[in-house]
Parts: C-alpha cells; structure tokens; sequence
C-alpha cells in the first residue's frame, strides 16, 4: 500500500504545507503500514525534489520535469497523477489554492469523491473535517477504493525538512494539455513571515479605516516579527491585497499569537483563526463577538492602542 | 453564448449552525436558506455578460429539493433566463448531493444545452468542499479557470485572474471553460421588485436523476457530526500595558 503526496513548491524548494501533508500522510502510515511517495512535477525543479528527498518519512521522489509542469496548471498536473495513479491507494495535497486547484479534477478523472481539508485522520479511512465555516466537525468515511484528500494544514505540524534521504526517480511527463495557459502572477512579495504558518498574525479590519493607517498594523506585526493578516473587508476595501484574507475562505492560520485589531468576528472570519493558541481582540465596541473568543480582550480606540503598543513593546 | 450557472441553496451565511444533539447533522428547520454566496456572484457575472452584448442566454442550475426552485427564481431576478431543477431527496443539512453526484448531473445537462461557458461558486459555504467545478472540467474534458476575480473573455479563450496563495495569477483558458468565482469578481446586485416579479414567469424545467442518469448515493459516509471544541472564556485587560504584562508573563507567547 503506498501513498502519494502531491508536493506544493517553487522548483527550487519545497513548500512548508508539503511537509504539513506529509504529516497527515504519516498519521495514514501509522495505521496502514503505507510507503509515502512523494511528487515533485515542474520545470528546472531538481532542487525542490532534492529538497523532497531529505524529508522525513519520505521513501521515494518521483520528479516530472517538463516547461508546461512550471505553474501547476491543473490540467496538465491532473493528467500526470491518472497516469501514475495505478499504484497508489491514497493521493493527498495540502489544502491550499494550489492543493484546491488540481485535486477535484483528479478526483474526478479517477471517479473518487474526494474527501476535502481533513484535520485529523481517525482511521484508515476515517478522517474528521470542518463544515459550515467550522462551525460543526463532521467525522466522515470513504467508501471508495482509492482515497483523495486535501489536508488543513493546520491540523498537522510539519514532519521535519530534514532527516531523509529518498531516491528520486524520473518519470515521464505527459503532453500538454494545451487548455490553458500561464499568462503572469502578481505576487505579493514581503519580508514578513508567511501568514499560514507565522508564530504572530496581527490582523486589521474595518476599523482600521484606510490604506495608509493600515500601516499602523504592519509597524505592530514588524514590532513583533509576525505576519500581516487582514479581514474579507480589509482587502475588498483595497487595504491590503487579497492574499492577506483569514477566514473561511481565505487563508486559516492557527499561529501561537493572534492579534485582530478592529475587526468584528464574523463566523468566516473566525473560521480562519479560532485555532490560534492565543488570541487578542481591540475593538472600540465592547459588544464585538470577537471578544467571545479572544483570551485577552481590550476595549479602546485602536488609533490610541496600537500606537501605544509600539512604543511599549 | 451560451453561459450555464449552477446555484446551490444553502444556509445564509449570516446564519450561526447549531449541531443536532443526537450528532447525526446540524438543525436546519426554521432556518434561512439562501443561494450560495459564491454563485449570486456567478449569476452576477453572467448577467454582466448579457448586458454588455457577451453573452445571449443564461439557464440557472440546481440538483436539490423542490425548495431550491427558489434558488432558481432568485438567479432568474438577478438575470438568468430559464432554469433547470434536479429534483433530489437527498439530506440538504450536510451539504445536500456529494460534488462528483453533481458534477456528473451538470455534465449532462451541459451535453444537453451545450453553453459556451459555466461560471459556478467556489464553494459551497454548508460543506466547504471547493471540488464541483473542478470536477465538472475534468468530466467534460475542458479548462478550468478556479478562484476568479477578473474575467476577460475573447475570442476563443478567457483571460482570468485568479486568487491564489501567493497573490493574483493571470490564466489563459480556451473556451468552453469553466470558471469559478472569488469574492471579489464583483458585487452582485440586489434583485429589483419588478425582476422579482418578471423571474416568477421565466420557465423552470423539473428533472428526475434518472433524466440525467447519476446515481446520487453518497460515496463519502458521514459518521458523526460535532461542536468544535469551545475555547476557554478569556479575560478582558483594562490597559496597554496590562495587556503586555499578561502576553510577556501569563501567556509567554511575547
Ligand atoms: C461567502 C462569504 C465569505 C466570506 N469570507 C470571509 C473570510 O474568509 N474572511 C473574512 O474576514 N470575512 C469573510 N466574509 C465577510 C464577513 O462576513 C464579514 O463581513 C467580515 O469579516 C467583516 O470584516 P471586519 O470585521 O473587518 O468589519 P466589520 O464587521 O465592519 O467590523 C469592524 C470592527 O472594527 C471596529 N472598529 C471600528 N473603528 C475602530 C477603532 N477606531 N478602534 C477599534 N475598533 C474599531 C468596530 O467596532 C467593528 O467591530 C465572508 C462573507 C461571505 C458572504
Ligand atoms: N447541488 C448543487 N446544485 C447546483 N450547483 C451546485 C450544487 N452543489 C455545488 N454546486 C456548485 O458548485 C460550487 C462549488 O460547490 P462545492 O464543491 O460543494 O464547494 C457551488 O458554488 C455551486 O456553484
């Protein structure tokens, strides 16, 4: 019985949510005595498959190198995994946009109805997931023979990027699907840690008023060496760009310190950060359902708290 | 062209879920239901479409309950022209039919109505899965263009940003497509009186599962339902410097 891990990574390294999946895939391993195969497929990405191959818990690297593996492009990513699929009871990938992207249409290409964003896996093929923005855990089952997952990458630490030392093999690339095409990404760059797995997130939202007080909360966020997170209506407001977005449906982070800053607490937005081990609400209005959920909660306008914070930190 | 959209009825999303005690679902009696956040958006878009001379037909989709004809009706205020509803008993307080069920029923009424394009949600706000559209483009052998927040259609292909992790991506897709929203593609109107009143007379189209040939049994067993676990009641600090002292010395997370 063998597993594989569809790796998320830039060509050169890989991605810390590969590990994350990894880690979920570990936990399947324990219970089924599975190999975990991991998949490196893009362009010049010799280095993320080395990097692949030191993982822990990882057995073998299969490497697909061709120009039109370069984005991740799901078409042509879907084609490769059918192809290889034969060999594996399990397919997994992390949960994110990448992950989100490619695994429905392997699903779907292999008839299997996939099992999306698991937090936990209980048995071979049990596996717990959020419903409703999280605010219900269902326990569910696969009946299927094969099983296709995506992973909450919060729900599983990291197995480490270090400590294996895996073969990596060749395999071929299938032809380009030729359905769609990479045209450019505007990335957003930052010096900042990742948002999705930073120790502190301070996030801003409406209350925070504007573009240029937004940077009231990057000054606290850099203060603290943390990421900058934002509410749907932050980004939709043009404060920050939309990668920034915690909650239901954007990035769910689970750090040790979560600071919202005028932010109310809607269900989604909770949905991305109540799993924050601590977490700290400054709202003006002591009614926010933010406070219900926040560990340390304070009342006050926020153009005089932050400041403040910056100065005493 | 042609532009199909899939609506699903769902929970409103203002709406807090509570877990039945028995931990089989959540309670959804005396509940409001509304179109799936993700695909009033679709509608939106299509609609645009029309009335920028793009787009000639739009045909509303849903495979729910008999209720979900509502749904349709709302597409249709918004501009949708017709509607098709799949009739189905399956349980609607998990999510309704699982994603590959209704991939499989939307692919054969797209071999039916052969659109152009199918602009459908993200995901669905009840089951989270973020799957149906990605599985219908693999159905039907065509591009899909997830996560939308700007489409430009031309000849023969859809140029669509998409949100991505890392920040905004550019895709060229060959039409027919499909291509999934993000909330920020655009902000979809409210239906107007009149509208209300015009959707009440567009035609909606009933089928049977056997009509589209899918069996719609789960794949996926759901063996219990659950509250998250219920964080601890925090304290609220009177000052900055409070707050400090309990970050650095209670909770040492500073
Ligand atoms: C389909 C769908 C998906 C969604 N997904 C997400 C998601 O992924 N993430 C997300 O965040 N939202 C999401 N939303 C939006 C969500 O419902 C809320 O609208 C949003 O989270 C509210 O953002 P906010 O808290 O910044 O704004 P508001 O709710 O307007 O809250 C602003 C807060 O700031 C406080 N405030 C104002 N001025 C000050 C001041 N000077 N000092 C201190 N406090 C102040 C106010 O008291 C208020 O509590 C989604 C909505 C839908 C329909
Ligand atoms: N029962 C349904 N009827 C019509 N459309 C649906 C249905 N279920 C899902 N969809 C469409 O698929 C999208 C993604 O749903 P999901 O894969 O369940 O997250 C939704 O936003 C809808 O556009």
């Amino acid at each position: 019985m063998t597993i594989l891990v569809i790796a998320e990574h830039n060509n050169d390294r890989v991605r810390t949510s590969t590990r994350n999946t990894i880690a979920a895939a570990k936990d399947i391993a324990d219970k089924t005595g599975a190999d975990i195969h991991v998949l490196v497929a893009g362009k010049d990405c010799a280095g993320a498959a080395t990097g692949a191959s030191q993982i822990e818990h990882v057995a073998k690297v299969l490497r697909a190198d061709a120009p039109h593996y370069e984005h991740g492009l799901a078409e042509n990513i879907s084609n490769l995994v059918v192809a290889n699929a034969d060999a594996y009871s399990y397919i997994m990938a992390p949960g994110s946009t990448f992950g989100r992207n490619i695994m429905p249409r392997i699903a779907a290409l292999l008839d299997v109805q996939q099992v999306s964003d698991i937090l936990s896996v209980e048995g071979e093929k049990t596996f717990t997931r959020p419903i409703y923005g999280g605010q219900a855990i269902a326990t569910v089952e696969s009946t299927d023979e094969k099983t296709i997952l995506t992973v909450r990458t919060t729900g599983f630490d990291a197995v480490a990027a270090e400590g294996g030392s895996a073969p990596v093999e060749d395999i071929d690339s299938q032809d380009d699907a030729k359905l769609s095409t990479f045209v450019s990404l505007e990335e957003s760059k930052s010096e900042r840690p990742e948002l999705s797995s930073a120790n502190i997130v301070v996030s801003g939202g409406r209350g925070v008023g504007s573009k240029d007080d937004f940077k009231l909360i990057e000054d606290l966020a850099d203060k603290l060496g943390a990421a900058v997170g934002a509410s749907r209506v932050a980004v939709d407001s043009g404060y920050v760009p939309n990668d920034y977005q915690v909650g239901q449906t954007g990035k769910v982070v689970a750090p040790n310190l979560y600071m919202a800053v005028g932010i109310s607490g809607a269900i989604q937005h909770l949905a991305g950060m109540k799993d924050s081990k601590v977490i700290v609400a400054i709202n003006k209005d002591e009614e926010a359902p933010i406070f219900q959920i926040a560990d340390y909660g304070l009342v006050a306008d926020l153009f005089d708290a932050v400041p403040e914070l910056i100065e005493k930190l | 062209m042609k532009i199909l959209v899939p609506v699903k009825r769902a929970i409103d999303y203002k709406v807090k879920v509570h877990v039945k005690s028995d931990n089989s679902g959540v309670e959804l009696s005396n509940v409001k239901m509304s179109m799936n956040p993700f695909d009033e958006i679709a509608v939106e878009e299509a609609t645009k479409l029309k009335e920028a001379g793009k787009a000639t037909e739009i045909v509303a989709v849903s495979i729910g309950p008999d209720k979900a004809q509502e749904t349709i009706r709302t597409a249709m205020a918004i501009g949708a022209d017709r509607g098709i509803l799949v009739k189905t008993d399956a349980p609607t307080d998990l999510g309704g039919v699982e994603p590959l069920a209704v991939a499989k029923a939307l692919k054969a009424i797209v071999e039916k109505e052969q659109p152009d394009l199918v602009i459908m949600g993200k995901q669905s706000i009840d089951d989270d899965s973020n799957q149906t559209g990605q599985m219908l483009a693999a159905l039907l052998g065509w591009g899909q263009a997830t996560f939308a927040s700007k489409v430009d259609l031309e000849d023969g292909k859809a140029v669509v940003t998409r949100e991505i992790d890392g920040g905004l991506e550019t895709i060229s897709v060959s039409t027919p497509a499909i291509i999934t929203t993000d909330l920020r593609l655009n902000e979809p109107r409210y239906a107007s009186l009149p509208n209300i009143m015009k959707a009440k007379k567009k035609p909606l189209e009933e089928m049977n599962p056997e009509d589209v040939g899918v069996e719609f049994s789960p794949r996926v067993k759901i063996l219990s339902v659950k509250e998250p676990a219920k964080r601890e009641a925090g304290v609220m600090v009177e000052s900055v410097d409070e707050l400090i002292d309990k970050l650095k010395n209670e909770a040492k997370v500073i």
